[in-house]
């Protein structure tokens, strides 16, 4: 009848229950990068600032989410706050705070690396014709740092999108985590599910992030020229 | 006597320990253009560069149209709209077009409408013979078209001063004619106060109407360019002008 066991991604609801699961990992991963690329624009911008200790600040809170593993992160902030400060958030919102978080950290590095490689004189001119420093940003520094900012920032959310596979751990319905309730509910009636399903949310994951990565390539590429 | 618009008085420099500028004192009137010459290293830029607020000086004063200056972020950002510079790097914004370059400040800084800013720049820009480029990246223009175009730049905001720092220092030799005689024209039609770093002499003594020699940071003339240029007071002056000829 089923030789090739593929039928367990299709019996009952299970295929739309993967989608399902999909796209919690997928609006869940745009999300937190859509909040981190922001806040990371601004901390990049002030960490470009004279003052030292906004300076020195930021870089902790940089080091910090590099150094601590994002599985940590996510237990802290799913089981341990809540208990030290008393609030509660559902896992889905524990997990967009936490990646935003990270990815604002990563990317303020980002930020902070193409504002300095833009000419200085770029910036003095800038304030020759009077431009305040958030308008030198705005309108000159930012537009020339998001060209050589580019490809590590789609490096970074290709990285996003794959350590969304640590969400089922605090018990986020994401793809991973329905597939794994897929796998143990049919694990009589097909043995081999575990095959199917992790090959069909590898395809997912292949999707997802393959153009990224292939972009990121174009992009080095391009401005190598 | 024309205006006093800038006078500086004891200004002194220091980088970390090492002292550029010692005592400057000098002011220049309304119309005026004054050469600011010197050997390599004198602290010419460093100077014109305190005049806006891109480097700080350590003690001293400034006065620009008789007030005194508090060099506060918001007082250099307000006074750098009525001193235009322009400096020896062609630097334009390279991610904006030769309008947008003009209209940047205008617009952004003076709050003028769109359609104003477009006017103003589009003739300065007949002036300099670029009307055309309007739509231009810097990229696809040459040294020299760079280098009137950040002129205009300045120009779009009606300045009251224009400093030069070297303007035509990495031009070729080509180019370095037209800008010249776009900063002639502007002192002779518009009585624009100037003051200009340059090496080229033959421009300095036709252009100035006096000259601050600098040497090691120290003002060691600060003469009419007639006699400046054929009898200066200090034999290091006399030295300069000897090396700058061939
Ligand atoms: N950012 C800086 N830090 C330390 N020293 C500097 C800096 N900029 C310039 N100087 C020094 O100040 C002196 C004057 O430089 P500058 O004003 O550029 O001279 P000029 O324009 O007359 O050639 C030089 O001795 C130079 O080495
Ligand atoms: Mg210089």
């Amino acid at each position: 009848m089923d030789h090739l066991g593929t039928s367990v991604l299709f019996a009952g609801n299970n295929f739309s229950r993967l989608l399902g699961g999909l796209w919690t990992t997928i609006w869940i991963a745009l999300l937190a990068l859509l909040i981190g690329l922001i806040l990371g624009t601004f901390l990049g911008m002030m960490r470009t600032f004279k003052n030292r200790p906004v300076r020195l600040i930021l870089r902790l809170y940089l080091e910090f989410f590099r150094i601590v593993p994002t599985v940590v992160l996510l237990f802290l902030a799913y089981y341990i706050l809540p208990r030290q400060l008393n609030i509660n958030l559902p896992a889905e919102q524990v997990a967009v705070l936490t990646f935003a978080l990270w990815v604002a950290a990563e990317f303020s590095d980002i930020v902070r690396g193409a504002l300095i490689s833009v000419p200085k004189h770029q910036r003095e001119s800038g304030l020759a014709i009077g431009l305040t420093h958030w308008q030198l940003f705005r309108y000159v520094l930012l537009p020339q740092a998001l060209t050589l900012e580019l490809p590590a920032t789609i490096n970074l959310a290709t990285r996003v999108v794959k350590t969304t596979s640590l969400l089922m751990l605090i018990s986020v319905m994401d793809v991973i985590n329905i597939g794994q309730q897929i796998i143990e509910a049919n694990g009589q009636s097909h043995p081999n599910g575990i095959f199917w399903v992790y090959g069909l949310i590898f395809f997912f994951y292949f999707i997802v992030d393959y153009p990224l990565s292939l972009l990121a390539k174009k992009l080095n590429a391009a401005n190598q020229h | 006597m024309a205006k006093e618009i800038l006078r500086v008085e004891k200004l002194n420099k220091f980088y970390a320990k090492q002292q550029i500028l010692y005592d400057v004192d000098f002011s220049i009137a309304q119309g005026e253009v004054l050469a600011l010459l010197g050997p390599s290293g004198s602290g010419k830029s460093t100077l014109i560069r305190c005049l806006n607020g891109l480097e700080e000086f350590s003690t001293g004063d400034l006065f620009f149209d008789g007030q005194k200056m508090v060099p506060t972020e918001k007082n250099w950002q307000q006074i750098r709209q009525k001193i235009g510079m322009v400096f020896q790097s062609y630097d334009l914004f390279s991610n904006l077009t030769v309008l947008e370059n003009i209209v940047l400040g205008p617009i952004k800084v003076q709050k003028k409408s769109r359609s104003q800013a477009v006017q103003i720049a589009t003739r300065l820009l007949k002036r300099v013979g670029l009307a055309d480029y309007l739509q231009t990246y810097p990229r696809q223009l040459s040294g020299g078209q760079k280098q009137r175009i950040a002129i205009v730049r300045a120009l779009a905001l009606h300045p009251e001063v224009m400093l030069f720092d070297e303007v035509t220092a990495s031009l070729d030799p080509e180019m370095v004619r037209g800008v010249l005689e776009i900063i002639k024209e502007l002192s002779e039609k518009d009585n624009m106060t100037m003051i200009i770093v340059t090496h080229e002499m033959n421009f300095a003594e036709q252009i100035a109407d006096r000259v601050l020699f600098l040497e090691d940071g120290h003002i060691l003339e600060n003469t009419p360019s007639k006699q400046f240029f054929v009898n200066s007071q200090t034999e290091r002056a006399r030295e300069f002008l000897e090396s700058m000829k061939f």
